[in-house]
């Protein structure tokens, strides 16, 4: 018996972390040589050694929490008015017939250009964030919960007749667990519209956590520690997004 | 022809089609009655929710005011010299890391984690780059644009049949050749599509950047509706805004299924 080992290849992103560190360094040498400006474009430098102070100075604890606390509340109202929606379009299919397409030219709406309108009816207080993230993720998470309902496979509801189910359970037992995977894909692609909504909204009208931060540093002409925040962004934005697909992949069957 | 000839049956069922036809109106009817009744009732602020009457007479008044329109080219420009250099990088890099598995694995990650992060936040920066004026909202419509277009071009690249590039190549065709007689006409459908999410979000980004901080351009007016409190102009341009966007959006689609994505 042979065993065979597949090495990962750890060459692209040797290259990809050599490049960042590049970039850093050119980056800096222009500045230190005087072709950039400094206060066009801060040190690199001067960039990782602000992160200790707008860590300890800004409270980003209870900015990251602020933030969390509105994209969870945009996520529990997309979860329930989403799928129950979803839900209700499925079994009807005549108002799915006579709504499907407005909801597709919803999704591609640019909601976020209305926001002046949301600050009318809410003000500018969480509520306008929550709502706009709510509203801006609600067609993707209405659209993939009709579509994870209508593939469910036939041999799998006449298992479910056969033993006798009732429409109630054969829905609940059956019809809405093998929905899931494909309900959790619109959770995600909600979840990331409404959390780019959240932080572009909380920057835009300066109020919240992690998107006032960056307009805040910024009219106090702080740019290192606006290219910090910005940064910080970036990263948990990017964490958020590997998490939820991790959790999409082990959802889906053979995942 | 006398009626009484006609043999009195019962009425066919209607149609399924007739059916959500006659839906579709009923809810169109029914929010319109819903709007205009709650902007009659006293029960909200008359500026915040205003008579359907009062916004179509603010429409017609934004269609007719040359201002509009001033601001409207501003805004098409900006957003059209972000497409350009959005859609060029976004060509290029995409062109490069789908023709090399080695550089897509090194910085398509890149790419796809940076691409849904919300481009507003970058603004304070480009303001810095390229100034207050229409530079610096070309530039965050361009930085937004980018992401879609090189993800759809380097996706597009890899489904190409390879039976195409040896074709090419037993033709002995150049680079140059090879990339607008193969790949360009075999990309296409893709290709527009990449830049019709593009162009959405290029639209996003320009107008945002003029609310934000500007004096011209399409956001620009939103913005002085909410600081004067003009509600009914408001909704008026974000109609016309969002009809826009929309009609764009469904031209762009039409165009892609056209070529076949």
């Amino acid at each position: 018996m042979t065993t065979s080992f597949r090495r990962r290849d750890y060459r692209p992103a040797a290259l990809a972390w050599a490049s960042l560190i590049l970039v850093f360094c050119l980056v800096e040498a222009l500045i230190r040589t005087g072709v950039l400006s400094v206060y066009v474009v801060p040190l690199p430098s001067s960039i990782v050694a602000a992160i200790p102070r707008v860590v300890a100075e800004e409270s980003i604890g209870r900015r990251l929490l602020l933030t969390g606390g509105e994209a969870l509340g945009a996520s529990v109202l997309l979860i329930v008015v989403g799928t129950g929606l979803g839900i209700l379009l499925y079994r009807s299919r005549l108002v799915r017939a006579a709504t499907e397409n407005w909801i597709a030219a919803f999704a591609a709406a640019p909601l976020i250009l209305a926001y002046p309108l949301f600050l009318v009816i809410f003000g500018r207080n969480a509520l306008t964030i929550v709502m706009l993230g709510f509203l801006a993720g609600l067609a993707p998470m209405i659209l993939k919960t009709v579509e994870g309902l209508s593939i469910v496979r036939r041999s799998l509801l006449n298992v479910g007749r056969s033993f006798n189910l009732s429409e109630w359970d054969l829905f609940w037992k059956i019809h809405f667990p093998a929905a899931v995977p494909t309900i959790f894909t619109g959770i995600r692609l909600s979840l990331i519209f409404a959390l780019i909504n959240i932080f572009g909204l909380e920057f835009l009208i300066n109020f919240g956590g992690l998107g006032q931060l960056i307009n805040e540093l910024a009219e106090r002409y702080d740019l290192p520690g606006t290219y910090v925040a910005i940064g910080f962004v970036i990263l948990v934005s990017v964490c958020f997004f590997i998490v939820i697909e991790r959790l999409e992949r082990w959802l889906r069957p053979g995942g | 022809m006398s009626t009484a000839s006609i043999p009195l049956t019962k009425s066919a069922p209607l149609s399924f089609e007739t059916r959500v036809r006659s839906l579709k109106l009923a809810i169109v009817a029914s929010l319109l009655l819903i709007w205009e009744a709650m902007a009659r009732s006293g029960l909200l602020f008359e500026d915040v929710v205003p008579s359907i009457v009062v916004v179509v007479a603010a429409l017609g008044g934004v269609l007719v005011d040359p201002v509009f329109y001033s601001n409207l080219a501003i805004t098409a420009w900006e957003v059209g010299t972000a497409i350009l250099v959005g859609g060029v990088t976004g060509l290029a890099v995409g062109f490069v890391l789908g023709n090399s598995r080695f550089l897509s694995r090194a910085y398509e990650p890149f790419l796809y984690y940076l691409g849904p992060t919300p481009k507003i936040i970058f603004f304070p920066l480009l303001i810095m780059w390229f100034g207050i004026g229409p530079g610096s909202k070309a530039a965050l419509g361009a930085l937004s644009s980018f992401f879609p277009i090189a993800i759809a071009t380097a996706a597009a690249i890899r489904s190409v049949d390879p039976i195409l590039l040896r074709v090419g190549a037993s033709f002995r065709l150049s680079r140059w050749q090879t990339f607008y007689k193969i790949f360009l006409p075999a990309i296409r459908g893709p290709l527009t599509n990449g830049f019709r999410l593009g162009l959405g979000i290029a639209i996003i980004g320009t107008v945002l950047a003029e609310t934000k901080l500007s004096n011209q351009g399409i956001g620009y007016l939103i913005i002085q509706t909410y600081t004067t409190f003009n509600m009914a102009r408001m909704y008026a341009l974000l109609l016309l805004l969002f009809a826009i966007a929309i009609l764009l959006n469904a031209a762009l689609s039409r165009l892609a299924r056209r070529f076949g994505a």
